[in-house]
């Protein structure tokens, strides 16, 4: 294979870790409105913690892209 | 990066038209400045636009600041931005953290101005915006800053007690070799992902724009069927994202200050 197919190929397959990573946020925000609508109460003193679990998975996502940018004009 | 590919790839990115969508990104000189060391010191865009929200910010706090007993509009939302970092600080830190809210107000609002004015339609005017925080130049030295101020923190604080960081309480005995190898990796991959996480965050944001943009310019170039076909879902799509683009602009200056009086919290209160 061209060397430069297979960079493209691999920044392309560097978003299946975007779409992975689109899965942990949803996950992350989706649990939280879970949890705060069986208790409203408690919802309000947890987004510090909503917002560090979606830093960490919105990290890994944005890896991906780093990824595909490295491939792309780095490699 | 050579010219040549990084043209090659953009246009593939933007569906073969001329539109490059990393142009955005260029560093520019505008004034040659001096020399310093065998390093050229240059006034770059990416300074302008520095000094530009340094001056937005300025503007903005200025008309907060005035301490009056009934607030006007500005004082309530200088007031409002506050609060918010004190009561981040407050929760994270506790009663120790508000010696930190004027450094991580700052970072705040800086990050908060610079992500905004790069997304600001300041094109129709033909001045192009130039968002300097989606270069690792200007993130990694915001990070390291925080970083920086762990350290002399945690150091300052408790000495060489401060390594206790890296076995947190109730470590089997048994894991005592692997734990701290694994605090430690940790702790030291913190700048690098504080500020990773910013500048792609914005990068990603602003790439995608410009690829929308360049459907739409493609497309209505391309005739009256293309340009209704693909121009205006494109179009509507690129109004979706700006909106989403602002609400990125915002979190990331959120999350670059939360994960700092985190950090904060670690080196005040170890474990």
């Amino acid at each position: 294979m061209d060397a430069e197919a297979a960079k493209l190929l691999g920044a392309g397959l560097a978003a299946i870790g975007a779409g992975m990573a689109a899965i942990g946020v949803g996950t992350v925000f989706g649990n939280f409105l879970e949890g705060a609508l069986r208790n409203p109460g408690a919802a309000d003193g947890q987004q510090g913690r909503l917002f560090i679990g979606f830093a960490a998975a919105e990290l890994l996502g944005l890896l991906s892209f780093v990824v595909a940018m490295i491939l792309i004009f780095v490699a | 990066m050579t010219g040549a590919n990084a043209n090659g790839v953009a246009q593939v990115a933007a569906g073969g038209g001329r539109i490059d969508p990393m142009h955005q990104f260029e560093v520019q000189t505008i004034w040659e400045g001096f020399a310093l060391g065998g390093r050229q010191i240059a006034f770059t865009n990416s300074a302008a636009w520095m000094v530009a929200a340094t001056l937005a910010l300025i503007a903005f706090m200025g008309m907060g600041l005035k301490g009056r007993l009934v607030p006007g509009r500005g004082q309530v939302m200088v007031e409002g931005f506050v609060r918010f970092i004190d009561n981040m600080l407050a929760a994270n830190v506790g009663p120790e953290g508000r010696r930190y809210v004027p450094y991580v107000f700052s970072l705040f609002m800086f990050i908060l101005f610079a992500n905004v004015l790069g997304l600001l339609p300041l094109g129709v005017f033909g001045v192009h915006p130039f968002t300097f925080t989606s270069h690792f130049t200007i993130t990694g030295v915001l990070a390291i800053m925080s970083f920086a101020i762990v350290l002399v923190v945690g150091f300052w604080r408790h000495g060489l007690h401060f390594f206790s960081l890296f076995v947190p309480h109730g470590t089997p005995v048994w894991l005592l070799p692997l734990i701290p190898l694994i605090e430690f990796v940790s702790f030291m991959v913190r700048p690098f992902s504080l500020g990773l996480r910013l500048f792609v965050a914005m990068t990603a944001g602003h790439v995608l724009l410009k690829v929308l943009a360049g459907f739409v310019i493609n497309a209505g170039n391309a005739g009256l069927v293309t340009g209704l076909g693909v121009g205006i879902p494109s179009f509507v799509l690129m109004v979706g994202i700006s909106a989403l683009e602002l609400l990125v602009a915002g979190i990331q200056a959120y999350v670059f200050a939360l994960l700092t009086s985190l950090y904060i919290n670690d080196a005040v209160n170890l474990h």
